[in-house]
């Protein structure tokens, strides 16, 4: 899987790099399927006696098992896995809660994991320098509706129907990294006869 | 000085409107006849008597009706008052600089009595007569930043600084043309303007962060910033887009006049004392076009203005589907005179 281009032209998106090892006490993994071989890549290359030092979180895509033995084997002190990136997102949030001065944090996949990661990082006051970020995967993107505020995963499309509202929302070119999802804004509000033709845009 | 408190509504029934006296007042943003982006900030000197920079908060005759319709929106959607945790000093910051500033400037509105950090303050136009011990969240019904955010117009954001940049975060922000506290709080300076178009690449941002990162105290400044709106309505929020968008379908050239309204905001920054944050009030205020060309300057100006918009900002501010007829309405108030600079009418 090649390395993603995101577009530079969005100013409140954050940029994403490649993941490095860097000194720490302990090294917290986070990643999807399309993040797995980032995981492998610089996990395998660190000596057998920082493993104690290493825990992983994953959520595999629905029936996938190769990667998932894959990380497994790389001897990581924890290593677990969840259906949804919600699931594994709240079990970081324990293992951050234990967490002390040195721990650094990996997170690597679509930008949904990684920009979930990042935010329950801040709320478990990881400093920013501490957290490092890959992209890998699809371009698909979290949106929040601004209307009935209810967070949309994996858009792929310009417009998007919001699930709970039914508004057709405009994806707007705005991030927020608190909230981790672009912002979603009705696109046909002021003529609500106009038709919109939907098509797949963030791949 | 006495202001006449109007009794009208933003929403509905849209019975808003300027009396005659309060129109020459009006803060117009044009001090050119073509408009384009700048950093255009000038020291908040107190200038002109009369005029809304002669004191530190302005009030006018619209202050009661404006603070009604705050607090139908506060009711409706809280999120739109947010402080994150950090926030409380400068919180009391803010109240500390309005309630010091409108008891000094407006006497017999406004009365702060302070016996020590035993603060007394009776706001009379909102019948309000508090007690409360500074410093002591405990000590009032709600955040000191929501509390006094009921009491001032105009939105306020109040900005953290830290590591070289501004954060907004936290605001009470009720009456914004089209942008999301809820969405934004949090966010860096450059973050929260990520959607407006062109002025990055001119570096208006870059300029305008350096010069608020070294504001002093005690110097605080000013810019206007304008767009258009359809009615008097204060909430056009991004939350809210699908009430107002319609609007934007209703103009006509026999109603363009009552409809389209000027929607100016004087934008202040100031430097807090003890937080070290900086208070941004965005005080908007609305003029029908009706209201706008009663003053030839203006009517002239206004028109050369709209016809020679960037389309990039024609886009940006929303104006697409009634610009032209604007365009074409305003002309008959242009015999192509020259006008005077500045903003104010002549």
């Amino acid at each position: 899987m090649s390395e993603s281009i995101i577009e530079e032209s969005i100013l409140s998106r954050p940029t994403y790099g490649t993941l490095k090892i860097v000194p720490g006490l302990a090294h917290y993994f986070l990643a999807d399927a399309s993040g797995a071989e980032c995981v492998i890549r610089v996990v395998q290359e660190l000596p057998r006696d920082m493993m104690d030092k290493v825990h992983i979180l994953y959520v595999p895509t629905p029936g996938e098992a190769a990667l998932i033995t894959s990380l497994y084997a790389l001897g990581a002190n924890r290593f677990e896995h969840f259906p949804t990136i919600e699931e594994a997102v709240g079990k970081l949030g324990e293992w951050l809660s234990d967490a002390k001065m040195g721990t650094q944090l990996y997170l690597a996949g679509t930008e949904g994991l990684v920009g979930q990661g990042v935010a329950k990082g801040e709320e478990c006051g990881l400093d920013h320098t501490a957290v490092q970020c890959e992209h890998r995967g699809s371009l698909a993107r979290r949106v929040q509706c601004v209307h009935c505020k209810t967070m949309i995963e994996d858009v792929t499309t310009q417009p998007v129907k919001c699930p709970s509202c039914e508004l057709l929302l405009f994806v707007r070119d705005h991030y927020s990294r608190r909230l981790a999802a672009f912002q979603g804004v009705c696109i046909n509000a002021e003529d609500p006869t106009e038709e919109i033709e939907i098509k797949e845009v963030f791949k | 000085m006495t202001i006449q408190f109007k009794d009208e509504s933003f929403r509905g029934d849209f019975s808003y409107a300027n009396s005659p006296s309060n129109i020459p007042r009006f803060p117009f943003p044009f001090p050119e006849d073509e408009y384009m982006y700048s950093t255009n900030i000038e020291p908040h000197h107190a200038a002109r008597a009369g005029s809304p920079f002669e004191n530190a908060f302005d009030v006018d005759e619209h202050y009661v009706a404006e603070m009604k319709d705050r607090a139908l929106v506060l009711a409706e959607d809280p999120g739109r008052c947010q402080a994150l945790p950090h926030m409380e000093t400068a919180g009391w910051d803010f109240v500390e600089l309005v309630m010091v500033s409108k008891a000094r400037d407006y006497p017999d509105l406004f009365k702060l009595t302070m016996d020590g950090d035993r603060w007394h303050w009776i706001n009379k136009p909102l019948q309000i007569d508090d007690t409360f011990t500074f410093g002591d969240s405990s000590t009032l019904p709600c955040h000191p930043m929501e509390y006094i955010g009921r009491q001032v117009q105009g939105d306020h954001a109040i900005l953290d600084q830290r590591d070289g940049n501004l954060w907004l975060d936290a605001g009470i922000i009720t009456a914004q043309a089209d942008w999301s506290l809820d969405f934004d709080v949090g966010m860096n300076f450059f973050e929260w303007h990520a959607p407006v178009p062109l002025a990055h690449e001119l570096g208006v941002f870059q300029r305008a962060l350096k010069f608020l990162l070294t504001l002093p105290q005690g110097q605080p400044s000013r810019r206007l910033n304008w767009t258009l709106t359809v009615n008097p309505r204060l909430d056009t929020s991004p939350e809210n887009y699908p009430k107002w968008g319609p609007d934007r379908m209703t103009v006509t050239p026999e109603n363009i006049g009552e409809k389209v309204h000027l929607r100016v905001e004087l934008q202040t920054f100031w430097r807090l004392p003890r937080s070290n944050a900086i208070l941004f009030p965005i005080r908007t205020y609305l003029m029908a076009m009706n209201e706008v060309v009663t003053q030839p300057k203006w009517a002239r100006r206004i028109h050369r203005v709209m016809r020679d918009l960037r389309p990039e900002l024609v886009e940006y501010k929303g104006l697409s589907r009634y610009h032209p007829i604007l365009v074409e309405w305003l002309s008959q108030f242009d015999d192509g005179a020259p006008t005077s600079p500045g903003i104010f009418p002549d």
